[in-house]
C-alpha cells in the first residue's frame, strides 16, 4: 500500500466513459474506511468529446482541496492512452504508478486529418519512461465479457482496488457498487469490478 | 439520497451542489426555481428529487429573471425561498435584483450564483460578487462542501433578519467537488403565504421613495456587517502577528492553506480567511493589517478583495503603516493566461509565495518536467470538444453549410448558447460565426438581416436550440418581424436542456418534478408572432437541406424548426441501438475521391479508418447509430442495420 497523506489518484478519460461514476465508487469507499475525501471534478462542455478528469484525495488526516498538485499524484487511472499520458505530463513523478486501458478514443481532430494519433505502443512507451511502473489492463475486452464494453471504468475501479495500492477494501467497494446501480445492472457490474481484480491479482505488482 | 438522510451529525460525502441543496433543506426552503447552466444545474435537480417526500415547491423557470421573480414573490409572501443559477444568469436577472434588494423580503431569499473560473462550461469569465456590491446584498462565500451546505442555511436566517436579498457565491470547483459533510437537522416548518408588504405595496418606489428605500438598504448592509465581525465563516490561522498574511475567500482558501503546509510556511505566515465577502467584516481585517506588513490575496476571478481591502487599508493608513500588497495588481498571482483570469489551484498559490517571499519550490526536476514536456507534446494530440456521437446537430449543420454553398451567397449565421455553439469549431464544420449571450442568435441576426442600406445583402441564418427560444429568443423574432427584418431562423429543437444535462423545457410536457404539464410547442408560438414556419427531421438530410435552401430565397423572417431528439436522451430510452458498420467490400477508400468524408469531414467519432486495410470503420462502441454517415456516404458502403 501507497503509506503517503494525501494519498492523490487521478481517473482520466473522455466525456462518456464513466469517471464520474468511478470516482464516485472509489470516494464513497474510502468514505466508508473512515477516510477523509476530496474528489475535484469537471463536467459540462468537456464532456462533449473532450478530455476529462477527476481527482481523488485520500487522508486520514484532514480534507484537502479538489485540486492535485503538480507532480503530486500518486496513481492514474487512465481509461483513454493520451489522456493517461496527459494527465501524467502534468501531475505524474518518478513515483506514480499508472494502470491503464491501452483502447484509443479518437479526437476528432486525428478524425479528421488534422492531428495523428501515434501507436498505441508508444503512447505506452512515453508513460513508462515518466513514471514508477505501469499495468496496461485490456479493460474493455474484459468488460464485453462481462456484459458490456461501457462498464470497462467499474473493470479499472476492480484494478486499482484489488491492486492494494489504496487503503480500500474489496468487500467495501462492493457494497458501494450495489448502492450505485439500479437493481437490474448490479450484478453486471460486480462481474465486471471482480474481472478487474482478478485481472490485477494475477500479475506482478509494479 | 444522502441528501435526505435525517440522521443529525452523520458524516456522508455530498458533490457541492448537493451540499447546497441539503443547506436548503436544513433552512426548511419552501421554493425553489432556477433555470439550468453549468456549474448551478445539480442544486435544483437535487432538491426537486425529494421536493414531493419533504413537500415543498420547486420550478424550473424559463429564464433567471422570471426564477428570481418567482423566488422574490414566495419571499414576498413570508415563505423561504431560494433561486440558482450559473454566473451569466445573474446578468440576466440583474433588472430584477436592483429593485428587490430595495423592495426588500419578508421570508429568507436567497440567490445562488454559480461562477466558472476557467470557464470549463460557459463563454464568460463573470464573477458575479461584483453584483453584491452594485446591488448592495450581502455575500458569503463558501470553502468546503460543508459550508457549501452551513452558509447556504444561514443565508436564510440572515435574509429573513435583515429583510434583504443574500447572495452565496459558488465556484465550478466546489459545486462540482465532493467532501465529507457533517449533516445538522432536517427541519420543517409549516408556513403560510400571505400577500401582506410591510408598506403594503411590494416595491421599490420612485423618485424621493426611492431614495430612502436606497437609504434603508445601506442600513440593512451595515448590520449585515456588524454580524459578519463575529462570524464563524472568518478565521484566522497561523502565528498570531504573522508580518506575512494571506487574505483569501473560496476555494482560495484550500489552496492557499495546503500551499504554506507544502513550502514548510506554517510558521511564518498567517492565513486570514473570509467568508463574509460583503460587506467586508472590516473590524476583523483591520486587526490582522496591523500585524501584516505583506499582504498577499489569494481569490478566483477578479481582484475583489484585493481592491475593497486596499480601500479599507487607505483609510486606516495612520493606524497601520505602511503594507505592501501582492496579488492580480502585482500579477503575482497569475494563470497561464495571466493576473484576473483563469482559476486558481496550489501551484499558482504556491508560485505567488515563493515571488514574494524567500523560498524556493521545484515541483518536479527540471529533467522530469522537460522530458515529460516532450513526450506530451510528441505522442498527446490534443483533444477538441465535438458533438456526441449520433447528434442531431451533427446533421443540422451539415445541411446548414452545403444549403449555403447552393445559395452561394456567403451567407452569415449567428449562432447562440447550448451544446449547439459547439458549430463554431470543426465538429459542427465552423458554420456559426457567432456566439455571445442567450438570445443573441436571433437578436444580432435581426440588423445583420436588415442591413441592405448600407451596403450589407447576404442571407443570414440565426440558429438558437429549443430551451434557448423559450429562455431568451422571443422577444427578438418578435423584433425581427416588427422591423421588417430578413432572415431565416433555425431551431434546433432536440426535446431538452442538453448542454446542463438533459432539464425539461416548456415544450416537452414535464415540470421539474417529471411530472406532466401543459405544452407550449415552438411552432404554435413562431405561428402566431406570424412567421412562416416549417418543420423536418435534420437526419432527413436532404429534406432539410432543401427546405433551407428554398427558404434562403424568399424575403421577410422564416422559421425552420429541426426537430430531433438528443441522442444522450434517445439512448437513455432505448433498448437497443440499431448496428451501423461498414461493407468493407463496397468501401473504396482513398480511390473513392470522398477525401475520406466519414472521418474526415463528418467528423463523427463513430466513424473511424481503418489503417491496415485503408478503408473506413465504425468504432461500435462509440456509435450511437443515427445512420446520418449512411446517408452521405458516396459509395453507400455504410449499412445500418435497424432492431427488429
Amino acid at each position: 500500500m501507497i503509506g503517503d497523506d494525501p494519498l492523490n489518484i487521478i481517473i482520466t478519460g473522455v466525456g462518456g466513459q464513466g469517471n464520474v461514476v468511478a470516482s464516485r465508487i472509489i470516494a464513497s469507499a474510502a468514505v466508508n474506511e473512515g477516510l477523509y475525501v476530496s474528489v475535484g471534478e469537471i463536467y459540462g462542455a468537456s464532456q462533449r468529446g473532450g478530455a476529462v478528469t477527476s481527482y481523488v484525495r485520500l487522508s486520514g488526516e484532514m480534507q484537502y482541496g479538489p485540486i492535485i498538485p503538480r507532480g503530486m499524484a500518486h496513481i492514474i487511472i487512465g481509461f483513454e492512452p493520451i489522456e493517461s499520458l496527459r494527465a501524467i505530463g502534468n501531475f505524474g513523478s518518478k513515483k506514480t504508478r499508472a494502470i491503464i486501458n491501452p483502447r484509443p478514443i479518437y479526437p476528432v481532430d486525428v478524425l479528421s486529418g488534422t492531428l495523428e494519433y501515434p501507436p498505441v505502443e508508444e503512447v505506452l512507451k512515453a508513460i513508462k519512461e515518466l513514471v514508477y511502473g505501469v499495468q496496461v489492463i485490456e479493460a474493455t475486452e474484459l468488460a464485453k465479457k462481462a456484459g458490456d464494453a461501457v462498464m470497462q471504468n467499474i473493470v479499472m475501479v476492480g484494478c486499482v482496488v484489488g491492486s492494494g495500492l489504496i487503503p480500500i477494501e474489496i468487500e467495501t467497494t462492493k457494497e458501494i457498487i450495489k448502492e450505485s446501480f439500479a437493481k437490474e445492472r448490479v450484478e453486471a457490474n460486480l462481474k465486471a469490478f471482480k474481472s478487474g481484480v482478478g485481472e490485477i491479482k494475477g500479475r506482478k505488482a509494479v | 439520497m444522502h441528501v435526505e438522510i435525517d440522521e443529525p451529525g452523520r458524516k456522508v460525502l455530498l458533490m457541492g451542489n448537493e451540499a447546497i441543496a441539503r443547506g436548503a433543506i436544513e433552512a426548511g426552503v419552501d421554493f425553489c426555481s432556477g433555470y439550468p447552466g453549468n456549474p448551478a444545474s445539480e442544486i435544483l435537480e437535487t432538491l426537486a428529487g425529494v421536493a414531493k417526500k419533504l413537500d415543498f415547491l420547486t420550478e424550473w423557470s424559463v429564464n433567471e429573471i422570471v426564477a428570481l421573480e418567482a423566488a422574490g414573490a414566495a419571499a414576498c409572501a413570508g415563505l423561504r425561498a431560494m433561486t440558482v443559477m450559473k454566473n451569466m444568469g445573474v446578468d440576466v436577472c440583474s433588472d430584477f435584483l436592483m429593485t428587490v434588494n430595495m423592495s426588500g423580503t419578508k421570508g429568507g431569499f436567497v440567490l445562488i450564483s454559480g461562477d466558472d473560473p476557467a470557464v470549463h462550461s460557459s463563454n464568460s469569465e463573470l464573477d458575479t460578487r461584483n453584483y453584491a456590491r452594485f446591488a448592495d446584498i450581502p455575500l458569503l462565500e463558501p470553502a468546503t462542501t460543508q459550508e457549501a451546505k452551513d452558509m447556504t442555511k444561514w443565508a436564510f436566517d440572515l435574509s429573513e433578519e435583515l429583510g434583504v436579498l443574500c447572495m452565496v457565491r459558488t465556484v465550478t470547483r466546489l459545486s462540482h467537488s465532493s467532501g465529507l459533510v457533517s449533516l445538522g437537522p432536517i427541519t420543517r416548518e409549516e408556513r403560510s403565504a400571505e400577500f401582506a408588504p410591510l408598506l403594503g405595496t411590494w416595491t421599490s418606489g420612485s423618485g424621493d421613495y426611492t431614495c430612502m428605500f436606497h437609504d434603508a438598504l445601506h442600513g440593512k448592509l451595515k448590520t449585515a456587517q456588524e454580524k459578519f465581525e463575529e462570524s464563524q465563516f472568518n478565521w484566522y490561522t497561523g502565528k498570531e502577528d504573522a508580518e506575512f498574511i494571506i487574505i483569501t475567500s473560496g476555494t482560495g482558501w484550500l489552496y492557499s492553506a495546503e500551499a504554506v503546509k507544502l513550502l514548510g510556511l506554517k510558521d511564518e505566515v498567517g492565513i486570514l480567511k473570509l467568508g463574509t465577502t460583503w460587506p467586508l467584516p472590516e473590524k476583523l481585517i483591520a486587526k490582522h493589517l496591523k500585524h501584516a506588513k505583506e499582504v498577499l490575496f489569494v481569490e478566483e476571478i477578479d481582484p475583489f478583495l484585493e481592491q475593497n481591502v486596499k480601500v479599507l487599508a487607505a483609510e486606516l493608513a495612520a493606524d497601520i503603516g505602511p503594507i505592501k500588497f501582492y496579488g492580480k495588481k502585482s500579477n503575482h498571482i497569475r494563470s497561464e493566461f495571466g493576473a484576473g483570469v483563469g482559476e486558481l489551484d496550489v501551484d499558482t498559490v504556491m508560485r505567488g509565495l515563493t515571488e514574494t517571499m524567500n523560498v524556493t519550490y521545484i515541483p518536479r526536476d527540471q529533467d522530469y518536467a522537460e522530458k515529460a514536456e516532450k513526450l506530451v507534446g510528441s505522442y498527446a494530440p490534443n483533444r477538441s470538444m465535438a458533438f456526441c456521437a449520433g447528434c442531431p446537430h451533427r446533421a443540422s449543420f451539415w445541411a446548414i453549410k452545403r444549403a449555403l454553398k447552393w445559395d452561394g451567397r456567403d451567407g452569415i449565421v449567428t449562432g447562440d448558447i447550448g451544446c449547439y455553439s459547439m458549430a463554431q469549431l470543426p465538429t459542427g464544420f465552423m458554420v456559426l460565426k457567432s456566439m455571445h449571450c442567450m438570445g443573441a442568435g436571433i437578436g444580432t441576426a435581426t440588423r445583420f438581416g436588415n442591413l441592405k442600406r448600407y451596403g450589407l445583402d447576404k442571407p443570414v441564418i440565426a440558429v438558437s436550440g429549443d430551451s434557448t427560444f423559450y429562455h431568451a429568443c422571443i422577444p427578438a423574432l418578435i423584433n425581427a418581424r416588427w422591423n421588417k427584418s430578413n432572415l431565416l431562423y433555425v431551431i434546433l429543437d432536440n426535446k431538452t436542456t442538453a448542454m446542463t444535462g438533459n432539464q425539461p423545457h416548456p415544450g416537452i410536457g414535464i415540470d421539474a418534478l417529471g411530472e406532466p404539464s401543459p405544452v407550449t410547442p415552438i411552432e404554435d408560438v413562431c405561428k402566431g408572432i406570424g412567421v412562416e414556419v416549417r418543420k423536418c427531421d435534420p437526419f432527413d438530410i436532404d429534406e432539410a437541406t432543401q427546405n433551407l435552401y428554398e427558404m434562403l430565397q424568399t424575403e421577410g423572417v422564416k422559421v425552420i424548426i429541426f426537430s430531433r431528439e438528443c441522442a444522450l436522451t434517445e439512448a437513455q430510452k432505448r433498448k437497443k441501438k440499431p448496428r451501423v458498420y461498414v461493407d468493407q467490400d463496397k468501401c473504396i477508400g482513398d480511390e473513392c475521391g470522398c477525401m475520406r468524408f466519414c472521418t474526415r469531414v463528418l467528423n463523427c467519432p463513430g466513424n473511424i479508418w481503418d489503417y491496415t486495410k485503408g478503408k473506413a470503420k465504425i468504432d461500435e462502441v462509440v456509435c450511437n447509430g443515427c445512420g446520418l454517415c449512411a446517408k452521405l456516404c458516396p459509395a453507400g458502403a455504410i449499412i445500418v442495420e435497424e432492431v427488429v
